[in-house]
């Protein structure tokens, strides 16, 4: 246990969640837009930054900068350090074996091109299938949309239920003896969903598949542990965190790495070169060629820090509060649809109002400072399931209120009486 | 604050938006048709017009947009019919020069009520939609025409 949780936990009741002093950690909640205060609920497309992560950036290029790996001095000594302590954070947080399973790479979709180009073009044959759902982002399917171009292998896509849940028995209608992989999201980011994905990896391993989760909507919400999942990859994004952008990690199982050709050919990923040949690190250096986001991955160390001494089921349990106090608000608007209504959703409320388009609900909440995504959320196929051109998305995180679930409910109001 | 909402809805974009003129109209014998698309939000819509001796005789729109997008193409429609090739493009320029730069490009009459969308950097390219379809439909470009 951290010293920071143990304050917490002694400071703090468990049932009470302090926001005032979770918002005081995030500089930039405490501005103006358009005159008004900001209510930030766009929190699936990018969180704030607590101002541990910011200092931690700040600190290591005034104190630390140096390459890893690679230098015998000092300052490269301590760089390689606090980037290696990062990759132990990473592995606790996950529950992961060892942290030579977890691949430092710029955020989740990295990690699924990494999977698709290194394990997915040594592994796929022809007439091999590739299984996805029809609730992934994008990033979740045009890697294996390439991969299949490349390999011969097919792709298959789970249809998704009314209510933006997926149908294990669907699912494994689809599973067959060529299937070789799943990509699944672990956490739907247009609509919220939390798949049954321990269930659908189980039944893929049956039929000999290997598991890749898109973990990149869940690990802000809910505890991962790949090890109890027992999928084969998993993937997130840092700046989802609460970390900095530009990293990401892709957990693999180690028998797997270990098989898998490098990714990207370069630097600091090669024992030996020569102009004959090149001898390859071991996981997970071989697939981190060139320097590396080195204050990148300290950052995330440091969200994950944070994350871990609020608690991340403390985190869970309020922005479920937030969630259902949004829902129930916005169910009883005339004219309103909550597009994904699954029983077991993440903080993310996915709505569209009759006769006002999404883009223009967007620029009017704006006004009122309430920062919601408007569009199709980079899931065009999810659009097209739920026949909507755009959605309009409010997602919380751990440093909302229920006043501004408030806010957020007058400003969809407001937007109604505007467009009359 | 909602009268900052209103520079940008004005009674009169809100009123094309809901009533939408030339709206799932296709001219008889229509011979200049192109597709609109913005990827970035998903905005569709086509243009479909009669030329006949360098006159724009009729003009219809169809397709799916935010209000800004579809009271922009009704606007354009009302304006763009009768007019010669050279005064559509002459149109096409003027507003967009009052889309994308301060400082007035002359008076447009009704089309004026668009200038607020200039304020909403993100929201430009909604405005333009109808007009860059219009252009590819007069050039008779075929395909789809893109924001992006």
């Amino acid at each position: 246990m951290t010293p920071a949780r143990e304050i917490l936990l002694h400071t703090v009741p468990v049932d009470v969640f302090d926001t005032e002093r979770i918002r005081s950690d995030f500089p930039a909640l405490h501005q103006a837009v358009h005159g008004q205060p900001l209510v930030y609920l766009d929190n699936a497309a990018t969180t704030q930054k607590p101002l541990k992560v910011i200092e931690v950036l700040d600190s290591y290029y005034r104190n630390d900068n140096a390459n890893v790996h690679r230098g015998v001095h000092a300052l490269s000594e301590r760089a390689t350090a606090a980037y290696e302590a990062a990759r132990e954070k990473v592995r606790k947080f996950l529950n992961a074996q060892s942290p030579q399973e977890l691949v430092f790479v710029r955020g989740t979709t990295e990690a699924i091109n990494l999977v698709a180009q290194s394990w997915g073009r040594a592994n796929l044959r022809p007439n091999d299938e590739v299984v996805i759902t029809e609730t992934e982002h994008h990033s979740n399917i045009v890697p294996w949309q390439m991969l299949c171009g490349q390999t011969g292998a097919k792709l298959r896509v789970v249809p998704a239920e009314d209510n933006g849940e997926l149908s294990v028995e669907r699912y494994a209608q689809i599973l067959g003896e060529r299937t070789r992989l799943v990509a699944v999201s672990h956490c739907s980011n247009a609509l919220g969903t939390i798949n049954p994905v321990k269930q659908m990896i189980s039944l893929a391993h049956e039929t000999g598949a290997v598991v890749l989760v898109d973990g990149a909507q869940a690990v802000p919400h809910l505890a991962v542990d790949v090890r109890d999942l027992d999928c084969d990859f998993y993937a997130f994004s840092g700046h989802k965190l609460y970390g900095p952008t530009g990293i990401g990690v892709l957990y693999a199982k180690m028998a797997l790495l270990q098989d898998m050709p490098p990714y990207q050919g370069g630097g600091e990923m090669v024992k030996h070169v020569s102009f004959d040949h090149a001898i390859y690190h071991d996981p997970p250096l071989r697939f981190e060629a060139g320097t590396p986001n080195i204050a990148g991955a300290i950052g995330l160390g440091a969200a994950i820090d944070y994350v871990d001494a609020v608690g991340i089921e403390a985190i869970g349990r309020h922005e479920q509060d937030l969630l259902a106090r949004a829902t129930a608000a916005m169910a009883g608007m005339p004219g309103l649809r909550i597009i994904g209504t699954a029983p077991e959703k993440t903080g993310i409320l996915s709505f569209v109002l009759q006769n006002i388009h999404a883009h223009d609900v967007g620029t009017i909440l704006d006004m009122q400072g309430v920062a919601v995504r408007v569009g199709h959320h980079c899931a065009i196929p999810v659009m097209q399931r739920y026949q909507v051109p755009a959605t309009a998305r409010a997602s919380f995180a751990l440093y909302n209120t229920r006043e501004e679930v408030d806010v957020l409910v007058a400003a969809v109001y407001r937007a109604k009486e505007v467009f009359g | 604050m909602m009268t900052d909402l209103r520079s940008l809805y004005e009674e009169v974009i809100l009123d094309h938006n809901r009533n939408p003129r030339n709206f799932q109209h296709a001219p008889p014998a229509a011979n200049h048709v192109a597709h609109g698309y913005n990827p970035l939000c998903g905005d569709e819509l086509s243009v479909s017009l009669r030329l006949e001796n360098g006159i724009v005789t009729d003009i219809g729109f169809d397709g799916a947009g935010c209000a800004i997008a579809t009271a922009s193409a009704s606007l354009m429609t009302e304006s763009i019919k009768g007019k010669t090739v050279e005064e559509a493009k002459a149109l096409f320029e003027s507003v967009h020069e009052m889309l994308t730069q301060q400082g007035s490009a002359g008076d447009l009459g009704k089309l004026q009520v668009l200038v607020g969308v200039r304020e909403y950097p993100a929201r430009v390219k909604c405005a333009t939609l109808a007009w860059h379809t219009l252009q590819a439909a007069l050039r008779k470009e075929q395909g789809t025409v893109s924001t992006e």
